[in-house]
């Protein structure tokens, strides 16, 4: 039989997704079911003094209106490890158990009507008086402060080697710059929406999430009860970004309230609350310096992180790796530091940290390429890192060298003009820019459940989460190849702890834990099976063995493979774009990307997801920005009309190519991982065309038009 | 979002006198905008009055006077031959006009009365003066990129949205408009008020006067007419600056210019200074540039939206230059 793996096989959630036949968390319709509609806090920071909800709970259908007044006391029992998607210092939102306001959009109340209308209704009929405090809505650097020793040890603060101020000094070629991205909402078409419902002691959630696991032991300690008591579903999720990592405070609010009035309760957030309720990545601003020889050899790079957090909880992310690993240079300094406002929690957004220190390094680099005259990617060739300098060991496998080299064909970059402002199209000026991708590779224990049954068909399944990327299709494929079934005999099931345990679906991390689990758990099933003749299926040799089905588990963890070597996914991002000097509108009539993401076990899934982070790519370039008002604390354009993603038109042509790449150091799959990476690079590169095609900088992204327009 | 009854109108009447007499009641046609307004909370009226079924629609451009019924969806003035023949300005306008979806259901009365995308107005927890009279308007100090350059003051200073009706103005549109005593007609340029002491008053309309048709006069600019939009993104979304030209020439010479800029003023902003420079002159490139020049003659820039002056001077040029065909 002819393997699967390495094939462009289509979706096999597709028909379901587009059929309607994929069940959603907020589809679910449970007899007896509630429904709820919040009620947010209109200050920053202070105290509810009067909570006034006669008139709300007057509204025909109204079961409940539950505040800090009424709701039952939570224990919110400390974790004994915090999961890796939380942050690693402060605690996290505790709904109702006080009058304290600490942003604009904070949770206050809830109202349970027998319908939605009815309860969104009386949840604006609820009357708050407020006693307001000064609160701190905009950003201080000079009251920024770096992460606690606990984000730090997780990787998410500063670091360094060699002495970067003293060699920055004494360089002969320097860069000095500012530069910032704003403010990004994941606005993943599905809001998040959870429903709840008891069975006594029991509770079941079907939740939008990225790892269901965690809901679970979550919730189990909000509530002070034990996780087997918890069973959450999640079986499809319409795309989340990172914004469903976490358990973020209206599942619990959905749980008490459903406890509180005994019935299922269904909370479903609208597109206005999903900016208060679940995260974003924050607008991290940073200052770059670079130095280097006349030859382009770099001998300091210093960064100077500063990003937002809230006043109750630490978040911080990884902006200094790119910046520590991309380039072979002696002297690194990151520097991290964070300053909490009255704002909900920021969380991870696609390659969360990473994204915004590649953004940094590599309009940087840019600018050093440019001020030394020299190609940038000749540049980046001359630091090229040949091994991972921050942790003094190998790389398990690097294909960069490959990566420029066929993203730089295919685009055609040896047409380019290298002045800036050379080049144009009647009165169009045309720019090509570039940069490099980068995302490091990681594993966690994941374990699978596979099940042969008499009829030649297969279940595999784990309690992992398909937001996107492919989950289904891919599992499905190693698993087919594994059993040696035709794919359609193979269903793949995720998204439920009654599932074994898989590790949070993100980090680009799902296929190499997730998927060596699969076929080490199909595999064992191989193994199991019963004696037969050669040309016997499986099915066959279970019947005559007496078997109705045959049960295996894998398991796979990381190795010490991760303190030998360091492991990543690589890239080039090429752009073209044309610039209107007239009006500052800038179009990007093509990218080219070139991957290094190890083994592709679906080249037409991997494909698409590049196309997706090339999409993000140029909202984050041209367009994406949470405007933020710091008088009134809180976003002002919290909507999909006017917070602006890329459309059909601003989106041409993309092409995306995987190098020949295999890391079985790494995993025996030899895959190293594929999401967060396609992010990685598009926006610099798009930034850099900006420059190479007008000439002026712009280092604050997005870049909307008045930046080209007024100096 | 308050609950609200919610009433099919069998005939104009019947609708005309549900609306009527400070019943607060909306109508309804195509609901592109009132379903935003409603779920945000920014309105919240008793009833809504469903018009859908009044015979309003339609298009009729044999000659003269065009018209087209206020019920039309934007999809079907874009299609229609007759328009497309008689009134390219308008068609360009309304292919810019939101996405194909949205165009299908918006109607052109409908349209004509689109609130404004004013972050503060769009928001329910902050103040706005057109929103709650009196409580003050924080655009005006605050996030101001998309908002007017003409016409506003510390009162407000929200920019009209929409294309349509500033290709309209630059045709010289009239309206017929029913109320419960009968039909009026009114210049288009009459519709819109300037926000002065109340900006929550946006147009001349009474309250329960529903507008049922556009009326086009016949004029000689369909070989010299542009619309151009200059937006953040590719599509689907409203302008920063659009500007529609419409040129009646005689040979090279400009006979008559009526120059509408969209995205600028507190209404679909008539450029009477560019007009005026261009009036009985040979259109060549310098005068494009020199007219369009004179395009912020009397712009009040706020400090997000003072790139609107310069990017509006130069899409009146390049709108000049593509309606004489000298681009």
């Amino acid at each position: 039989m002819n393997s699967v793996v390495g094939q462009p096989i289509s979706r096999v959630d597709g028909p379901a997704k587009v059929t309607g036949h994929a069940i959603y968390a907020a589809e679910f319709n449970l007899r007896n079911m509630v429904h709820a509609a919040l009620v947010h806090s209109t200050i920053a920071h202070g105290r509810i003094d009067q909570l006034d909800t006669r008139d709300a709970e007057q509204e025909p259908g109204v079961l409940a209106v539950i505040s800090h007044l009424n709701a039952e006391r939570l224990p919110y029992e400390p974790l004994e490890k915090r999961p890796p998607v939380d942050p690693k210092a402060g605690e996290q939102l505790h709904v109702f158990q006080g009058p304290e306001i600490l942003f604009v959009g904070q949770p206050i109340a809830v109202v349970i009507a027998e319908t939605v209308e009815q309860a969104r209704t009386a949840a604006a009929l609820v009357q708050v008086a407020y006693h307001e405090q000064v609160a701190t809505t905009e950003v201080r650097h000079d009251r920024a402060q770096p992460p606690t020793e606990a984000s730090s040890k997780a990787g998410r603060g500063g670091g360094s080697r060699g002495d970067a101020e003293k060699a920055f000094a004494k360089a002969p070629v320097k860069v000095d710059m500012w530069c910032s991205h704003d403010r990004e909402h994941h606005n993943a078409v599905e809001p998040h929406a959870t429903i709840a419902e008891w069975f006594g002691d029991h509770l079941t959630l079907y939740d939008k999430s990225q790892w269901v696991d965690n809901v679970r032991s979550e919730i189990a300690h909000v509530f002070g009860m034990p996780a087997e008591n918890i069973r959450v579903v999640s079986p499809f999720v319409g795309g989340a970004f990172g914004s469903a990592l976490r358990t973020w405070p209206h599942v619990t609010i959905a749980a008490l309230a459903a406890r509180q009035v005994g019935r299922a309760v269904r909370l479903e957030l609208t597109r206005r609350e999903l900016y208060v309720s679940v995260g974003y990545r924050p607008r991290t601003e940073q200052h770059m310096q670079l130095g280097a020889e006349a030859d382009g050899r770099l001998v300091a790079i210093i960064q100077d992180a500063v990003a937002p957090t809230s006043v109750y909880e630490e978040y911080a992310e990884r902006t200094a790796d790119p910046v520590l690993r991309t380039y072979s240079c002696p002297n690194v300094q990151a520097r991290y530091r964070l300053a909490p406002v009255n704002a909900n929690t920021p969380c991870p957004m696609r390659a969360p940290g990473i994204a915004t220190g590649v953004m940094a390094l590599e309009i940087a680099m840019d600018e050093l390429a440019d001020g030394l005259g020299m190609d940038p990617i000749e540049l980046r060739l001359r630091n090229y890192a040949e091994n991972d300098e921050a942790k003094g060991v190998p790389w398990s496998s690097k294909a960069l060298r490959e990566c420029y080299q066929t993203a730089a064909d295919r685009f055609l970059w040896s047409r380019r003009s290298a002045p800036p402002r050379s080049m144009r199209n009647g009165r169009l000026l045309i720019g090509y820019g570039m940069a490099t991708a980068f995302y490091p590779a990681e594993r966690a224990p994941a374990s699978v459940q596979a099940i042969l049954y008499a009829n030649d068909t297969a279940v595999v399944r784990t309690a992992s989460s398909d937001m996107g990327p492919g989950t289904y299709t891919a599992m499905t494929q190693l698993a087919a190849d594994t059993l040696g079934l035709p794919i359609e005999r193979v269903h793949f099931e995720l998204g439920d702890t009654e599932m074994p345990k898989a590790p949070v679906h993100g980090g680009s991390m799902t296929l190499a834990s997730v998927g060596t689990a699969v076929v080490d758990a199909c595999k064992a099933l191989m193994a199991n099976l019963p004696a037969g003749e050669m040309a016997e299926g499986h099915g066959a040799r279970l019947r005559r063995a007496g078997l109705e089905s045959l049960t295996a588990t894998g398991h796979s963890e990381p190795g010490d493979e991760a303190n030998k070597y360091s492991s990543a996914g690589f890239g080039a991002v090429f752009a073209e774009v044309w610039v209107d000097p007239d009006f500052g509108t800038v179009r990007v009539p093509r990218i080219v990307g070139a991957y290094d993401v190890g083994r592709v076990i679906n080249p037409k899934i991997a494909r698409s997801q590049c196309l997706g982070g090339m999409v993000g790519g140029i909202g984050m370039a041209l367009m994406e920005q949470a405007e933020w008002d710091a008088r009134l604390g809180r976003v002002m354009n919290a909507n999909l009309a006017e917070y602006l993603v890329p459309v059909n038109a601003d989106v041409t042509d993309l092409d995306v190519t995987f190098v020949r790449s295999s890391d079985e150091i790494f995993n025996p799959l030899g895959a190293k991982g594929l999401a967060e990476i396609a992010l990685c690079g598009v926006a610099p590169a798009i930034a850099n065309a900006v420059y190479h095609a007008t000439g002026k900088r712009v280092r604050h992204l997005p870049i909307m038009p008045e930046k080209l327009l007024v100096d | 979002m308050l609950a609200f009854s919610y009433v099919v109108a069998p005939h104009a009447e019947t609708a005309l006198s549900l609306v009527c007499g400070g019943s607060n009641a909306t109508f309804i046609a195509g609901g592109t905008d009132i379903l935003q307004l409603l779920q945000e909370g920014v309105i919240a009226p008793p009833s809504l009055i469903d018009i859908n079924a009044l015979p309003f629609s339609g298009v009729q451009t044999e000659q003269g006077e065009a018209r087209i019924g206020a019920l039309t969806r934007l999809s079907d003035v874009a299609d229609d031959p007759g328009i497309r023949q008689r009134f390219p300005l308008l068609v360009q306008a309304l292919q810019e006009t939101a996405s194909p979806q949205v165009r299908n259901m918006a109607t052109v009365g409908g349209n004509l009365l689109q609130r404004t995308r004013c972050l503060y107005f769009r928001d329910a927890t902050v103040p706005c003066n057109k929103r709650q009279p009196g409580s003050g308007c924080p655009a005006w100090d605050g996030l101001n990129r998309i908002n007017a350059i003409f016409g506003g003051s510390d009162r407000c200073i929200a920019a009209n949205p929409g294309d349509m009706a500033v290709a309209l103005l630059a045709l010289d549109a009239d309206l017929l408009v029913q109320n419960v005593e009968g039909e009026r007609r009114m210049r288009l340029a009459d519709l819109y008020r300037m926000p002065d002491e109340n900006p929550q008053h946006e147009t001349t309309l009474a309250s329960g006067e529903l507008i049922t048709a556009v009326l086009l006069p016949s004029n000689e600019a369909a070989g010299h007419s542009y619309y151009l939009k200059v937006r953040d993104r590719a599509s689907f979304e409203w302008a920063l600056v659009s500007v529609a030209a419409a040129l009646e020439m005689d040979g090279t010479r400009v006979h008559r210019a009526r120059i509408v800029a969209g995205g600028v003023g507190t209404k679909p902003w008539r450029l009477m200074r560019v007009e005026e420079a261009l009036q009985g002159r040979p259109l060549t490139p310098d005068l494009a540039r020199q007219a369009g020049n004179r395009a912020g003659d009397g712009a009040a820039p706020r400090a997000g939206n003072a790139f609107k002056v310069p990017m509006l001077q130069r899409a009146v040029e390049r709108a000049l230059l593509t309606a004489g065909g000298i681009a």
